[in-house]
């Protein structure tokens, strides 16, 4: 910091601590900023295609966003997760798949137990069909921590398995007509998918029931410490004592519970299960986390930012389809949003540590 | 000290005024250097006091601060390996920098491939290996894969890979400390031929007989300066020892204060590395309240093992471990830490913190469930947290603007003193440090001793590693000397005596 070497003592610490000062407020300017990067890109979106395209905010178009906006924020909460652990969960795709499967199959087919055939109402379904997301994430997990694979292959491996699980369900077809039967009394699973309460619709109540609890669990709570520990530096995790394997078994289950709740939701808004729902959802999630500013190698981030990343990446892709922006220019650009975002973190985190070293 | 300045005057290196200041701390000052032609040139000092730094200039992995290096009495400009290279200076570093998934002979030849237009020549590589080899009568074939071999045999492929570039000056920092009492019987025969084809040696080992029976001459280094260089003819271990040491014994205000009954009992602890030799030798000791214990050895002694075997973080650790009564040796880390243990690690930066953590987050680390609300879904409750380490804060005098404050903006004093107060809000019964004063300036350092006299006042009894003699004998009721992971003296503080420890500390060696 001094530079007792300098041979002019007497005019260069003036000069230089002004010129320092300086510097140090430009920087926590540029950082605060920054930090906002993605409302002010949310604001920017808005605003660009209500501009250019004139349906954009009227209420019919607004309700389908928020569709699309639930999926993407939902699987990005389990995902923001499980990235702040430093890890990646790729299965998710098909977990949202295979939990719309097996609730296709319990309403359609239900469960034969000797020669009784057993149906579960809808909120049995759900419950059942959640369990096998969370168990699915706890394969993953397993995998990851008892078996030590790297969270990349684990998840990948699944991503096929999962995939190939629900395809086998119904042999590759689909399940159609989930309205259910009165005379089983498993009617209503619709309710889940385009039931309104209190004038929001059911996925954004469980979107925004979900992203309050795991914010609330991130933030406030022991476990979501220890989240953010492992992701930070494991090895000083482990030897505070944290138990990281079963965090990380935690977050993977997590993780697979929320793709399952996707599943669901968008088997109910279609009343068809189809096995390859989902796919590259996984890519969509990833990227709304990375938007939302956490970063890959975990120990930084929040539940929030990713939220936010799944509207930016979601109304982006709406916008550009009402646009009349064609298909493959849709991908270049999505694809050049997320690295820009990226970019920016760095340059945020540079930012960063400069203005430590400022006031150092 | 009798400075012979008639050696040899042809010297194949010479260094003069050579400085090598990091930020914070001078490793090596002003040091002149000579290297003399075709002898074995013995570097010895204290860990720290600046060897490796020296060889890594030599070898060009480091550039000086100031100062020159003469290689044949011309100015060399030594910026890199490769430069060190064309002047005919090869090094072995401590840690092996081969290939394990590569061939013998391909790591021997990495980075300086046999081709002919563009192709490497596999046949001629084998073939040049083999010469290599056979002619430093090293038993190994080169198409073996490198990581099937031990690690004594590594160093052997190491130090062929050297050779193979026509070195005139050759490096070896360490090269016996991983070595079987046969591999370094083969490294002394290399040495010995070496030196019949005129290459000179530099030869830096803690193995005080080793370097008595295998050296011509000495240098020492002491906190980064040249304090002596003889003959090793004129000289015995008792005069290398005073070198290393010095007389001057800086003394830590030492309070003699109550010591408790046992709380800690560890008998036959024994772990072994992979490559089946001991890292920590059947040691059994104990320790009582409010005692403080110095565990003194030369790198690779054990000392990190036996910390983290004690804490649980060696699985593969065997023995007994009572902790206030209580056996310990079969529970997972947390419970260890219930039960009473903490462990300050060695490298605060990898082990002690999460570095995108307050000083609060981080303190609080180890203790979470203690801060949190009953009623409220298991929420961290802010008020206990800041109550907690704002009053370590003041207990261990850590100089932070708030407990807020990122941890990486405090110094590397206060953030040990972070790392020391995460583990003390798990209540500890026995806290174990390992280096505790790595990578701290020098007043600081007081500032830990204090710390951990303050602790053992409290009751707690401390166990801390070091390979710095003071600290060793800083503030400890009694200091534990480990060699090749035995404990090999135990000494109460009335009796301690920095010769016998150092003694102790000389791992058996082959020769003599």
């Amino acid at each position: 910091m001094s530079t007792p070497n300098s041979s002019n003592p007497s005019i260069q610490p003036v000069h230089g601590k002004h010129n320092r000062q300086s510097a140090y407020v430009a920087a926590r300017i540029a950082v605060s900023v920054l930090k906002l990067r993605i409302f002010i890109a949310l604001f920017a979106i808005i605003i660009v295609f209500s501009l250019a395209a004139e349906n954009f905010l009227s209420a019919g178009n607004m309700l389908i966003m928020a569709k699309h906006v639930t999926i993407v924020a939902i699987l990005s909460i389990g995902m923001t997760l499980v990235i702040l652990t430093g890890g990646i969960d790729l299965s998710v795709g098909s977990i949202v798949g295979i939990s719309g499967m097996a609730a296709g199959y319990l309403l359609l087919e239900g469960v034969k137990l000797g020669h009784y055939v057993v149906f579960f109402n809808p909120w049995g379904v759900t419950l059942i069909a959640c369990a096998l997301g969370a168990v699915i994430g706890a394969v993953n997990g397993y995998l990851i921590t008892a078996l030590n694979v790297a969270p990349f292959i684990a998840t990948l491996g699944m991503l096929y398995v999962v995939r190939g699980a629900a395809l086998l369900v119904n042999n590759g077809g689909t399940f159609a007509d989930l309205g259910g039967n009165p005379a089983l009394g498993n009617t209503g699973f619709e309710f889940l998918g385009n039931g309104t309460i209190l004038g929001l619709s059911m996925p954004v109540w469980i979107m925004v029931i979900l992203a309050a609890v795991t914010i609330f669990i991130a933030k406030r709570t022991p476990l979501g410490r220890r989240i953010y520990a492992i992701g930070g530096n494991e090895q000083a995790a482990r030897f505070s004592g944290i138990r990281t394997n079963r965090v990380k078994l935690f977050v993977y289950m997590f993780s697979g519970f929320c793709a399952a709740i996707v599943g669901l939701v968008i088997t109910a808004q279609l009343q068809t299960a189809h096995p390859l729902t989902g796919q590259t959802f996984e890519l969509n999630a990833i990227a709304a986390v990375v938007l939302g500013g956490t970063a890959l190698m975990g120990g930084r981030g929040t539940v929030f930012g990713s939220v936010v990343g799944a509207c930016v990446i979601s109304i982006l892709g709406d916008g550009m389809v009402m646009c009349g922006i064609s298909d493959f220019w849709q991908m270049v650009i999505k694809g050049l949003v997320i690295i820009f975002a990226v970019v920016i973190d760095q340059l945020q985190q540079r930012l960063q540590t400069r203005m430590v070293s400022l006031t150092a | 000290m009798s400075e012979s300045r008639t050696m040899n005057p042809v010297n194949v290196i010479e260094t003069r005024g050579l400085s090598k200041v990091y930020p914070g701390t001078a490793a090596l000052l002003d040091v002149d250097y000579k290297v003399r032609r075709g002898k074995v040139n013995v570097l010895i000092g204290e860990n720290g006091a600046g060897k490796s730094t020296l060889m890594k200039l030599l070898a060009g992995a480091e550039v000086p601060t100031s100062g020159e290096i003469l290689v044949d009495e011309k100015i060399a400009q030594i910026s890199d390996v490769r430069s060190a290279e064309r002047h005919g200076i090869g090094i072995i570093f401590q840690e092996l920098n081969l290939f394990p998934e590569m061939t013998v002979a391909e790591n021997i030849f990495a980075g300086n491939e046999l081709t002919s237009s563009g192709v490497i020549r596999r046949k001629d590589e084998d073939h040049q290996a083999r010469i290599l080899l056979a002619r430093l009568q090293i038993p190994i074939d080169p198409r073996t894969r490198l990581g099937d071999l031990y690690v004594g045999q590594q160093q052997l492929v190491e130090i062929a890979k050297a050779l193979s570039k026509h070195i005139k000056v050759l490096i070896m920092d360490e090269p016996t400390s991983a070595l079987s009492k046969t591999e370094v019987e083969i490294l002394f025969k290399i040495i010995a031929q070496l030196k019949e084809e005129g290459v000179t040696v530099i030869y830096i080992s803690h193995r005080l007989e080793e370097v008595m029976a295998i050296g011509d001459c000495i240098t020492v280094l002491r906190n980064g300066r040249l304090v002596a260089e003889d003959d090793i003819a004129n000289i015995d271990i008792p005069w290398i020892i005073e070198a290393m040491v010095g007389s001057s014994k800086k003394r830590f205000a030492f309070e003699q204060h109550a010591i408790g009954p046992e709380v800690l009992k560890v008998k036959d602890l024994a772990l072994k590395r992979p490559n089946g030799i001991y890292a920590v030798d059947h040691v059994s000791f104990s320790v009582r309240a409010g005692e403080v214990i110095g565990i003194y050895g030369l790198m690779g002694a054990g000392r990190t093992e036996l910390l983290e075997s004690l804490l649980g973080a060696q699985p593969l650790a065997l023995g007994e471990i009572e902790l206030a009564g209580k056996a310990i040796e079969d529970l997972p880390i947390h419970k260890r830490i219930e039960a009473g243990i903490a462990l300050v690690p060695e490298d605060r930066q990898k082990q002690g913190m999460v570095q995108l953590m307050s000083i609060l987050e981080n303190m609080t680390l180890s203790s979470l469930s203690k801060f949190t609300r009953r009623f409220s879904f298991g929420a961290l409750r802010r008020d206990k947290q800041l109550e907690a380490s704002t009053d370590i804060v003041k207990r261990l005098a850590i100089k932070a603007a708030s407990v807020d404050a990122p941890i990486t903006s405090l110094s590397g004093g206060n953030m040990q003193k972070v790392v020391i107060g995460k583990a003390l809000l798990t209540s500890p019964k026995v806290l174990l440090m390992d280096e505790p004063t790595r990578g701290i300036d020098v007043g600081a350092k007081e500032d830990v001793y204090k710390t951990i006299s303050l602790l053992a006042h409290s009751g707690i009894a401390v166990v801390y590693a070091t390979s710095e003699l003071d600290e060793a004998m800083a503030v400890s009721n009694r200091v534990f000397v480990m060699a090749s992971g035995k404990l090999t003296a135990i000494m109460e503080r009335s009796l301690f005596d920095s010769e016998r420890i150092v003694r102790a500390s000389t791992p058996a060696t082959a020769v003599v």
